[in-house]
């Protein structure tokens, strides 16, 4: 099935007679020198884009989707080669252009919104003169209508009070108004074309929505939308075709509905059944799984059976911090919560609302100002060091970035090893043998023992950072965003090992995200943060089917969800 | 995945390949290190002549066959003498440089993982010192101890202390806050196996380079100061002193500074090579 069928069928069904405004046929980028490092990375792929239309090209991280896309701006990259069978914009081939046809291009005619807006905005310069800028550089008009225009976009954008932002620099601006500037930046000139390079993959769910909107009325006025993002959440906001690509191809490209709900190549099934969300509780995200050995956790260690004392159990923890200026923000007040043995805990909330501070507290490596915390009624914040390291050897932590949480001078069997003796000294004997069976517990191999961490990719980094968590044979494991940082179709196999070793292990998590999606997928009950306070607590179901706090509300409302999954229930219940 | 993992052993097998393939200068460099090192060891079995008998009729001979190097107002061959005052001069740079790291050592780790009330006091004593030029610090304690060849290694080793010190402080605060050493925290590590296993190992990777360029510069500072009369004195073969013998004559017998000179030159570039060597070589490693 050609790809370019597809498409063309679709745009021709609500769009009317719309414009072809960019025209990709067979487009090979490569990098490197000619011979052994010389790397395919974008193969044949086939793009069109009609005037006001969305398209989006989906996939993970090396799917050569950005690539892609930039190869349409002539930034493809330093060491790139960019060759096509047709590559038209407005008529005209974009094929051989000089830098300085590009520089008129681009801005003016196809616009560029990157990820990160704080990289990309300069942090010494105020975000109006930004904009200004694109004007200047094009000969927009003479300084005065330039000012008016600045406050015009920005009021467009979202930005609230343009006038006085518009002299604030990128670092005194929230994420949500970056981005938006950003945005701005790139449609000051109102190109026909935007291209956005994962717009909201650095934003919190509220701040997103935000985002989503402004895109959304960029659409509306007739601008066309190239969208570049892993989320498919979010491309089903936005696109009328989706392209699915993977390892430098598109392997599917149709019509938004279509490709969502009666996806047609098993990589794109597997990407949609991968994200989790509320209606994938209970269920696998991937196929794959690891081996778990009978016997892999000692019997002998004295678990005690009494199960009306909560494992672990937080009272009114109260955590201030001095800040470089001298000032006293209290970043967790008041937070109390409960953990059951083999039982999840979520805690969701938004970047900056304490969630992390609270998992460091419940770890003791921070002392709280006021309130306590008991692990199996002892209490533990406070104790003595000695009696504090008996009951650290409980609890396990999982951050975000397993690399950096891994000695540079270690391989992985040593990382394994030196969690393995500390909790169990008799296993030093056969220390190594252990390590290699964790390893397969968490779906890897033992030829990985020898490997440095730096060689492996992100979501093996991940895996050994759980196979060190359950060395030590804990009861609890903290999980703070520890999927955050992984591609879609790894942190499903990882979620999913997770809740494998919480089934075989009995093991307690404290699971930490900004993700609703995989929070629901994950928790048995949750617990809402905002600004250090907990807005809300109950069941996951309760929560999240039926919030009573305003901000949860808000939370779940802005939340984009995979549109066809209501037809994918509607069509089983059948 | 694959394909970088395959890059990657690639690079380290190149790495390790490279080993017999390192530049010219480096290899320049260890030759010159070995012979002053071997000097050292067996003066006897390098030099041509005694260092200490004199021949007051072949005075002030420029360099020759019979004296490779010339010899000195009674007569004493210069090459020879340069060679048994090597030992004395490289230990006096070792043995400086054990006393600095030594100290800076201590007080960096004091420093940077005290309590506030040892800390803060350390710090700003240190930055006092590093306020001070490195030379005039020297002299401070030469002044203090008076001259001589073991009053010389303390001084230049005090007197480089601070600045080594203020580096062992920083690169612990980083790794301090490192992610590991959280982990290990978190896996319930007791505070002196964290410091042992990664605390220490890691804020000492950069110094092991510095301890190279460390010691050429230690032998500069011990020569100039010996040459200023403060340090061991002239009936001994050691090179500031063999300067400080010779600028009587400067104006009729030229190799008697030049070739001590260059010793020290050789010296202290040979080591300074090395160890920048090192030092790429290591952060080669953690950046790959």
């Amino acid at each position: 099935m050609n790809a370019f069928a597809q498409a063309q069928v679709m745009s021709h069904d609500g769009m009317g007679a719309s414009r072809l405004i960019l025209e990709v046929r067979d487009l090979n980028v490569w990098f490197g020198q000619d011979g052994d490092s010389r790397r395919h990375v974008v193969k044949g792929v086939d793009l069109e884009l009609y005037a006001g239309q969305c398209i989006a090209l989906v996939g993970e991280s090396g799917s050569g989707k950005s690539v892609t896309a930039r190869s349409l701006i002539g930034l493809a990259g330093a060491g790139s080669r960019v060759e096509a069978a047709n590559l038209t914009f407005e008529g005209e081939t974009l094929l051989g252009r000089s830098d300085r046809w590009w520089r008129h291009v681009r801005g003016s005619k196809i616009g560029l919104i990157l990820q990160d807006a704080l990289v990309s905005l300069d942090p010494l310069r105020p975000v109006g003169k930004e904009i200004d800028e694109a004007l200047w550089l094009h000969r927009w008009g003479d300084r005065a209508s330039r000012r008016e225009k600045i406050l015009k976009i920005l009021g467009q954008v979202g930005v609230p009070e343009p006038a006085l932002r518009a002299k604030q620099r990128s670092g005194e601006l929230s994420g949500g108004l970056r981005q938006r500037a950003l945005i701005a930046a790139a449609i000051a000139l109102h190109p026909n074309v935007v291209i956005a390079d994962e717009p909201t993959t650095a934003l919190d769910v509220t701040v997103q929505a935000q985002v989503l909107g402004v895109l959304k009325q960029m659409l509306a006025r007739g601008t066309s939308i190239i969208l570049i993002s892993h989320d498919l959440a979010v491309v089903s906001k936005l696109a009328d075709i989706i392209y699915v690509m993977r390892g430098g191809s598109i392997v599917e490209a149709g019509p938004r509905d279509r490709v969502l709900n009666r996806p047609r190549h098993r990589y794109t099934q597997q990407l949609i059944d991968a994200v989790p969300s509320e209606h994938t509780k209970g269920t696998r995200l991937s196929a794959d799984g690891g081996v778990l050995r009978p016997g892999l956790f000692s019997q002998s260690r004295g678990r005690s059976s009494n199960n009306r004392v909560p494992l672990l159990d937080a009272r009114n923890i109260v955590k201030t911090f001095r800040s470089p200026d001298g000032i006293r923000r209290t970043v967790v007040k008041g937070v109390s919560f409960t953990l059951a043995r083999g039982e999840t805990l979520g805690i969701v909330g938004e970047s900056g609302s304490g969630k992390s501070t609270l998992a460091r507290v419940a770890l003791s490596l921070e002392t709280p100002d006021s309130g306590e915390v008991r692990f199996e009624g002892r209490i533990w914040t406070g104790a003595v060091p000695a009696e504090q390291r008996q009951i650290r050897k409980r609890i396990s932590v999982v951050y975000q970035d397993p690399l950096s949480s891994f000695d540079p001078r270690w391989r992985v069997s040593r990382i394994l090893t030196d969690a393995i003796t500390l909790a169990n000294p008799s296993r030093a004997q056969d220390a190594r043998q252990y390590a290699a069976a964790l390893l397969e517990a968490v779906g890897l191999e033992p030829v990985h023992l020898d490997r440095w961490p730096l060689q492996m990719s992100g979501g093996q980094r991940q895996r050994v950072a759980i196979a060190r968590a359950i060395a030590t044979e804990p009861e609890i494991i903290i999980l703070d965003e520890a999927v955050s940082a992984l591609d879609v179709s790894v942190q499903a196999q990882i979620l999913d090992l997770l809740t494998d070793l919480q089934a075989q292990l009995g093991i307690s998590y404290l699971f930490i995200s900004h993700d609703l999606g995989v929070i629901h997928h994950m928790s048995d009950r949750v617990l809402v943060m905002k600004d250090g306070k907990a807005v809300e607590q109950g069941t996951a179901d309760q929560v999240f089917y039926h919030p009573k706090h305003a901000y949860t509300q808000s939370l779940l409302a802005s939340l984009p969800r995979l549109e066809y999954a209501q037809l994918r229930m509607a069509a089983s219940a059948r | 995945m694959t394909a970088s993992v395959t890059g990657q052993a690639r690079a380290a097998s190149e790495r390790q390949r490279s080993i017999f393939k390192v530049p010219l200068s480096v290899a320049l460099s260890v030759l010159v290190a070995l012979f002053f090192v071997a000097a050292a060891i067996t003066p006897a079995a390098l030099s041509t002549h005694s260092p200490f008998d004199t021949d007051l009729l072949s005075s002030l001979t420029p360099p020759a066959s019979d004296h490779l190097l010339g010899t000195d107002d009674i007569g004493r061959d210069l090459y020879s003498r340069i060679i048994w005052g090597t030992r004395q001069s490289l230990l006096i740079g070792l043995g400086a440089m054990a006393v600095a790291l030594t100290s800076a050592t201590v007080l960096g780790f004091a420093a940077a993982l005290a309590p506030r009330w040892i800390a803060e006091p350390i710090d700003r004593i240190l930055e006092i010192l590093l306020a001070f030029p490195t030379l005039l610090l020297a002299l401070l304690f030469v002044a203090l101890l008076g001259p001589s060849a073991t009053s010389l290694l303390f001084s230049v080793g005090i007197g480089t202390a601070p600045g080594y010190a203020r580096l062992i402080r920083a690169q612990t605060l980083k790794v301090k806050s490192s992610g590991y050493v959280e982990a290990a925290w978190a896996l319930g590590h007791p505070g002196h196996t964290i410091f042992r296993q990664h605390i220490a190992p890691n804020a000492f990777r950069p110094l092991v380079a510095l301890f190279a360029l460390g010691i050429g510069q230690s032998v500069v500072w011990a020569s100039g100061l010996s040459f200023l009369g403060l340090g061991v004195a002239p009936p001994s073969p050691e090179w500031g002193a063999l300067l400080e013998a010779g600028k009587a004559n400067i104006t009729v017998a030229w190799w008697l500074e030049i070739f001590p000179g260059v010793a020290i030159v050789f010296v202290a570039l040979s080591f300074t090579q090395i160890g920048r060597y090192i030092q790429d070589r290591l952060e080669g490693t953690l950046h790959q």
